[in-house]
């Protein structure tokens, strides 16, 4: 039973992270960059969302819609002042200033809106049910089964839509999507609204799971979603989801044993073995280097 | 003439597929041979093999040594059996781009005169000694193929030719038993690659070692080579002189198409 | 090599001057203590991004961690210096937290080495957090609190001395046949590998100098600052010097000692403007990587041998 109710606590939180490995994996696959401030798109998602329930008294989902919808629009703007005029640059330059671009949303934030936490409003009445000694929220179906969705959702887009195939075609090769007629810039553009969507409603749903928010607190989570992606296979969208869902797993079992002080360091030990054995993710191919 | 590299029953299988399969082959003291075949063949898998890149899948390849009699190379990593007395060129040159020509040469003689770590910390008198002399032996070889006057110029800038030539004196450099070239040739107008083909020959003449060629180009094949292997499917076809090669039925039918 | 001896005698005048220069200016009140804060950090900074670039620019291995390396220098000084509040002690316990870091650089690097690119940055950055999440364990290290009331064994002279040392290590280690091969590693490692050089050992070679030049830094911040906390090794510890590194121009020392300088100044004069420090700071860096993304001084490098060489020429030219 106590293990059954970690797995409920585990998948949960691992489905959040899921959800931000998704756009770092996606931003990844199609111009190789970390986009560190994409732990940032979130908190902006959890703010807004705050801001539309409490001035504008919106529903809890209404506000999960419209923080999608901001956040899609910050990503793109992020993504055509900071890093499209550095498309050519190396690569490192670029991730630079992914991390200009994180601590500018952060401390803006601090600054204008201070950097203590505040309350989420319960837009949601939050419910226990109880089976036996298990115990289950029904945010923490709601997070579970919205990720879900939104995860299915995001794969249609990919396999079925003109854009998806877009998006598929960049990531292999931008020059040859180039030479077909596909417009790269565009391209570019919806991976980062669709990746900071997904972001946003992340941020939405874990404001309403821990009841806070602050300026900061996409730092630790969005470094843990990457390593999630990376865990996976990144630039591979299932990969992403995978890798999610194992460190959310893997942070509940080691808390669940009592070593919560250790729970990032087990993280990170992980993905070190992972790497080790296999150094492109679970679900990655090695590839060599031909000669 | 003594056999310096033996190949017995070197195999390599990707997958379900027998990229070289069986391959018996040697080479001799100061030799010029030639390994040619069509495309896929396996040329570069039998180059990669021998010089470690790759890991074979069966068979063995060894070396005559001065002090320690026939060495098996299977399993030794690359840069051991760089040190040993193979070095090789590449298809798609692969020089260090971003470096000058003569750091291209040093770089391949770092192997040969190691420096302890705190040695190079300290700049003590020996290591300018020792750096001042291989910059002057690097330079000789550079002049050896008259691009002495390049030497400060980043490897990258230079035009095609000099850049396939540059990475022949970097392999040089190592002091090598046996130079591999993976087709030299390639991209070539006719007149460098008769300049070059008087190099394979110089370097041969000069430097008194064995050369293994991989090269499309049938005339400067026919022209340098001593003996010949043809390599096709993975597999030996045949071997001898460019006489005899050229009458090999079997190869004219599979490679040469009667069109030499 | 009388001519080595004229440049290497050149670069030594240069440092002595610039030693005379700072205490001068201090005599005279140019610089004040709130000035000579900012030059002492500015000193420890580039001896930390310098043995970054190493790793980053010269054996192009992309490390995100090198603030776990400070870490375990600060806390080796710290424990040693509380223990024998002395210079000896100071000594000790940075020679005791480089060779600490080098065993630690040497058994994370050793594995990880062999990944590639984006993938050996976040293992790496992996292994600088769980160095930082066991300093918050450990009792010795007084958990998440720290360390305070080190006594103040550092000062601007030593840290001036300790940058011009382990910058003529770091420079002379890369113009030596290793730092070729290191160069070689970065530029093709597979032509590399067929050339003779054992990759991994020289990768390796880079990995453990840098993070034991990192504990040296990490240690003059300790015994200058006063005060440690695992906190203060963080992920956005290895980021700052990471941005040093990148602004000053990926493979150029004199970049990054420009960029140290510069972002410490920046520092410096931002301090006045409260709130908006943090939001200014981070809003220069993405300009000035957008506008200059080869970093300041791209792969250029001051060399006395090459203005000797140029006035030479000049003269030449107008006799």
């Amino acid at each position: 039973m106590q293990i059954l109710q970690q797995l409920i606590n585990g998948l949960s939180l691992g489905s959040i992270y899921a959800l931000l490995a998704l756009g770092y994996t996606m931003v990844y696959g199609i111009i190789k960059l970390i986009n560190f401030a994409h732990g940032d798109v979130y908190m902006l998602g959890a703010f807004w969302g705050y801001y539309m329930i409490n001035t504008f008294h919106v529903g809890f989902w209404t506000a999960l819609i419209l923080s999608m919808i901001f956040c899609a629009i910050i990503g793109v703007i992020v993504e055509f002042l900071a890093y499209r005029p550095l498309r050519d640059s190396p690569r490192i330059v670029v991730l630079i200033t992914a991390i200009g671009v994180s601590f500018l949303l952060e401390n803006g934030m601090s600054y204008l809106f201070s950097s203590s936490p505040r309350d989420f409003p319960q837009a949601m009445v939050m419910h226990r049910y109880h089976l036996g000694s298990l115990s289950i929220s029904n945010v923490q179906v709601l997070i579970l089964v919205t990720s879900i969705v939104l995860m299915i959702l995001l794969q249609l887009i990919i396999k079925r839509t003109r854009m998806g195939k877009a998006m598929r075609a960049v990531s292999v090769d931008p020059e040859a999507a180039q030479l077909i007629g596909i417009n790269v810039d565009h391209t570019i553009s919806f991976t980062f609204a669709l990746g900071s969507a997904l972001a946003g409603a992340a941020g939405v749903m874990i404001g309403l799971y821990y009841n806070s928010i602050d300026p900061l607190m996409g730092m630790t989570p969005g470094i843990k979603a990457f390593v999630a992606a990376v865990l996976g296979g990144i630039g591979l969208i299932p990969g992403a989801a995978l890798g999610g869902f194992v460190i959310g797993l893997v942070e509940t079992a080691v808390q669940a044993m009592g070593f919560s002080a250790f729970r990032d360091a087990a993280v990170y030990a992980i993905l070190i073995v992972i790497l080790i054995i296999r150094p492109a993710g679970i679900l990655g191919k090695t590839t060599r280097e031909k000669v | 003439m003594a056999v310096l590299l033996d190949v017995k029953d070197l195999t390599k299988n990707f997958g379900g597929l027998a990229a070289v399969s069986d391959v018996n082959m040697h080479l001799d003291d100061n030799e010029l041979v030639a390994l040619i075949g069509p495309n896929g063949a396996g040329k570069t898998t039998l180059f990669n093999l021998i010089t470690g890149q790759t890991v074979p899948s069966a068979g063995s390849i060894s070396l005559r040594t001065n002090n320690e009699g026939m060495q098996v190379l299977n399993g030794k990593k690359p840069y051991k059996i760089a040190d040993m007395g193979l070095a090789r060129t590449f298809q798609n040159i692969r020089l260090f781009k971003g470096l000058s020509v003569l750091d291209n040469v040093l770089i391949s003689m770092t192997s040969k005169n190691k420096e302890g770590f705190i040695s190079s910390l300290f700049r003590l008198p020996s290591f300018y000694k020792v750096e001042d002399r291989l910059r002057k032996e690097a330079l000789d070889l550079l002049a050896i193929f008259h691009m002495e006057d390049m030497a400060e110029t980043i490897a990258s800038n230079m035009p095609y030719g000099a850049q396939r030539r540059l990475e022949i004196i970097r392999a040089l450099a190592t002091k090598p038993k046996i130079l591999f070239l993976d087709e030299p040739a390639a991209g070539m107008n006719p007149e460098e690659t008769a300049a070059l083909t008087a190099t394979i020959r110089q370097i041969q003449q000069e430097f008194g070692i064995t050369v293994l060629l991989i090269e499309h180009d049938m005339s400067l094949v026919m022209n340098v080579a001593e003996r010949i292997y043809v390599l096709q499917y993975g597999k030996l076809l045949a071997e001898g002189t460019p006489q005899e090669i050229q009458a090999n039925q079997a190869v004219v039918d599979a490679y040469l198409g009667g069109g030499v | 090599m009388k001519k080595n001896l004229k440049y290497n005698a050149i670069w030594l005048g240069i440092a002595v001057l610039g030693w005379v220069l700072i205490n001068v200016f201090e005599g005279v009140g140019i610089i004040d203590q709130f000035a000579e804060n900012t030059l002492v950090l500015i000193g420890i900074n580039i001896i930390l991004a310098t043995g970054l670039n190493l790793i980053i620019g010269f054996s192009g291995q992309f490390s995100l961690g090198h603030a776990g390396f400070m870490a375990l220098g600060a806390y080796a000084a710290a424990l040693v210096t509380q223990a024998i509040p002395t210079e000896g002690g100071f000594v000790l316990g940075t020679v005791i937290g480089m060779l600490l870091a080098g065993v630690v650089a040497l058994i994370i690097g050793i594995p990880t080495l062999r990944l590639k690119g984006d993938y050996l940055a976040i293992a790496t950055m992996g292994a600088a957090e769980i160095i930082r999440i066991i300093l918050v364990n450990l009792k010795i290290t007084n958990g998440p609190a720290g360390l305070y009331g080190l006594p103040q064994l550092a000062n601007w002279s030593l840290v001036y001395i300790l940058v011009v040392v382990t910058t003529i290590f770091t420079v002379n280690f890369i113009h030596s046949r290793n730092g070729r091969a290191i160069l070689s590693v970065r530029e093709d490692e597979i032509a590399a590998e067929s050339m003779g050089i054992n990759t991994t050992k020289f990768k390796v070679a880079a990995f453990v100098f840098g993070g034991m030049t990192a504990a040296i830094g990490g240690a003059l911040h300790a015994n200058y600052i006063q005060t440690i906390a695992p906190n203060d090794f963080g992920i956005m510890e290895s980021i700052n010097i990471l941005i040093i590194v990148v602004m000053g121009g990926i493979g150029s020392m004199t970049g990054t000692f420009a960029a140290a300088a510069l972002l410490g100044i920046l520092d410096m004069i931002l301090q006045g403007f409260g709130a908006l420090r943090m939001v200014l700071y981070s809003l220069a860096l993405i300009l000035i990587m957008i506008f200059r993304p080869k970093g300041l001084l791209g792969t250029w490098e001051f060399s006395v041998k090459r203005l000797f060489n140029r006035n030479k020429k000049k003269a030449k030219e107008g006799a």
